[in-house]
């Protein structure tokens, strides 16, 4: 039976590497269906074509249906009348984000804190204000923006690439070799003339391997479904990916360095990217948090991805423009390279 | 490799780990061409010493020397000219038997063909089946398939049979047979007698991380004095018999007594077990055990420590 011969150490590891990597059907899953799932779920939540309407609560009385036609005559108001039990709980939990209590004068039951409430008291009061008689001074011209490039989905979908490319850079690296050290594989690998380099480098490129694909895969699916379109380059966000797959590898190796355990590594996985799903940008806008925040949140590798991705897709920054993003990468990448080399854990 | 010359030397060798010595200044001259095994019980440093040869593990003391080359000189030559099996490695589960085999091959300069390895180790049926699916048999011929794929001058195996079924360590003694027809040198360690005996040239064996007794397997068997092992014991409560009186049974060489079993090494059975029924005499009726058979290295083990080779 003719055989193909064996090619070098460093094509075979990595296309082991790939193939066990296609048969198993949840990883799949997880790098190319999950992140589209959830921009098809978001983009949907979130869609611009109509503007959401604040839920206004009339409380039933004497004066209640004056209020509730002066309420309803306004767009963007979705008002119905409750009886005091009811407006109660409606408020509670959240099916009304302001009770009007009619006047006069009229009363607002509302929690400050929440911002949706706090735009229902705004609309309700300028709708009861005109309909008992103020005139407004200016009359503004609105210009709506609905042009693609401003939505939420654009702003989004940078992020869950990002997400993706870290998620999926750490977990098919770290995974895998703690499974390999785990089943005494690696010490196998060691017994043999295999060269340590090109084990580690194998992880590398199987990863970057899938990431064409997992890139292609969201951002056609975004031109698609939502029409996101790329402002910068494409060669520009093209080797942004390549460059957070590399830096993720590498974190996801330095992770991977010394644990025998998949327990072990899967909580060290989830210590170092918690903290990067919620500060770094991935669903709302890292601007959030507090000011003392900040610096560190912007030294963080997922952020710099993000930023750096949302500049050059929304933006059209060109490389010069996330030259500090990218440096943030390269030191990331790079420490957490040569210190996993120096610390693991080949037996 | 000149033939005849040492495929492995090594003296003095000591590894600790924390407050336990695993081997304790052990010596070893494995000639090129034989079959040399490793027996003892468990935990008496037998892995500990193979792979310090395997050049996996660095010893506290001792000097060692692999084909004539040392490790942390010369690993890059010594580990192309190296085939190991390992304990208890796992390969990946979705990838096939041709696949590893060509990952492994990838590895060497040098080396057999994933077909003739497959032929080698009975296998060729298997060749695209994932390794999760293979039985414990077929994942050990894999892994000794995997140390053969570089055409090694000198194969480790540790402990390869534990596990398997009779006929499973059947395949796998016949396929060392051929590898030793071709040439190749062997060291193997196992807990089984009957492994040592049917494959090695030369046995030595291992207690408490030194060498206790070296041999062929005939020469060791021979050191007991006689050929012949007479195991009995007796019903709770039954007086013992006094050893001086055993001792001097017709054709008995050695007399021990372990857990209520006494074993008497005898050369004349057909004298023996007669003279023993006579000098028990009234307790006869209290005999609960009386068996004979041909000494094995087991029984040179328990001359030697007063233990089993195994816990069972």
């Amino acid at each position: 039976m003719s055989e193909r011969r064996p090619r070098s150490a460093l094509y075979e590891l990595t296309r082991a590497r790939v193939i066990e990597f296609l048969r198993e059907p949840e990883a799949v899953f997880w790098v190319f269906a999950f992140p589209v799932l959830m921009a098809l779920a978001l983009g949907v939540a979130f869609r611009s074509e109509r503007t959401e309407e604040s839920l206004v609560g009339v409380l039933q009385g004497p004066a209640a249906a004056d209020t509730t036609r002066a309420l309803s005559a306004r767009p963007g108001l979705r008002v119905r009348e409750l009886g005091p039990e009811e407006a109660d709980k409606a408020l509670r939990n959240g099916t009304i984000s302001l009770l009007v209590v009619p006047g006069p004068p009229p009363a607002y039951r509302f929690d400050p804190t929440r911002p949706e409430s706090r735009l229902a008291r705004l609309v309700a009061d300028a709708a009861l204000q005109a309909a008992a008689g103020r005139a407004d001074p200016l009359q503004p011209r609105e210009e709506t923006v609905k042009t693609p490039g401003s939505r939420y989905i654009d702003w989004l979908l940078p992020g869950l690439l990002g997400m993706n490319i870290m998620g999926t850079g750490m977990w098919s690296v770290g995974f895998s070799v703690v499974v390999a050290r785990s089943r005494k594989l690696l010490k196998r690998l060691m017994a043999t003339p295999m060269a340590r380099g090109s084990y580690l480098a194998s992880h590398l490129l199987g990863r970057l391997t899938f990431l064409v694909l997992e890139v292609s895969t969201l951002l056609v699916f975004g031109r698609l479904v939502f029409g996101v379109r790329t402002a910068g380059s494409l060669l520009a966000v093209a080797g942004l990916c390549l460059l957070g797959a590399l830096c993720f590898s590498g974190i996801g190796l330095l992770v991977a360095a010394r644990p025998r355990t998949i327990e072990g590594v899967s909580g060290l996985m989830n210590v170092v990217m918690l903290p990067m799903w919620l500060l770094s940008g991935v669903f709302f806008s890292s601007a959030h948090f507090p000011a003392a925040a900040q610096p560190f949140i912007r030294a963080l590798p997922l952020t710099a991805l993000n930023e750096a991705l949302r500049a050059v897709m929304l933006e059209g920054q060109g490389l010069l423009g996330i030259a500090t993003q990218v440096a943030v990468l390269v030191a990331w990448g790079g420490v957490a390279f040569v210190v996993a080399l120096k610390i693991f854990r080949w037996r | 490799m000149e033939a005849g010359g040492a495929a492995v030397r090594c003296r003095g060798l000591v590894k600790r780990y924390d407050d336990v010595t695993a081997v304790d200044g052990l010596d070893l001259e494995v000639r090129g061409g034989e079959c040399f095994g490793l027996l003892g019980p468990n935990g008496a440093g037998k892995t500990t010493t193979v792979e310090v040869l395997e050049g996996l593990i660095a010893p506290d003391a001792g000097d060692v020397e692999v084909l004539g080359l040392r490790w942390g000189k010369d690993d890059r030559a010594l580990r192309q000219r190296l085939g190991i099996q390992l304990q208890e490695t796992q390969f990946s589960d979705k990838l096939t038997v041709e696949e590893i085999l060509r990952l492994f091959r990838s590895f060497y300069e040098e080396g057999r063909t994933v077909g003739d390895v497959l032929a080698m180790v009975e296998l060729e049926a298997k060749r695209g089946t994932w390794y999760v699916k293979l039985s414990g048999g077929q994942k050990q011929r894999l892994a000794v398939a995997c140390a053969l794929i570089g055409n090694p001058d000198l194969l480790f195996l540790d402990e390869p049979t534990t596990g398997l079924d009779p006929q499973s360590r059947r395949q796998l003694w016949d396929l060392l047979q051929r590898y030793r027809e071709q040439g190749g040198t062997v060291v193997i360690t196992t807990h089984y007698m009957e492994e040592a005996e049917t494959l090695c040239d030369r046995v030595a064996v291992v207690d408490k991380g030194k060498v206790i007794a070296l041999g062929t397997p005939r020469e060791l068997i021979r050191s007991l004095g006689a050929e012949h092992v007479v195991e009995f014991a007796l019903g709770e409560g039954a007086e013992a018999p006094a050893e001086a009186l055993l001792r001097g049974l017709p054709g008995v060489r050695d007399v021990r007594l372990e857990n209520g079993h006494w074993r008497l090494i005898a050369s004349e059975i057909h004298l023996t077990v007669p003279g023993l029924l006579d000098a028990l005499g009234s307790r006869r009726d209290a005999l609960v055990s009386l068996a004979t058979h041909t000494a094995t290295l087991e029984d040179v083990f328990m001359s030697l420590t007063g233990r089993r080779l195994r816990d069972e």
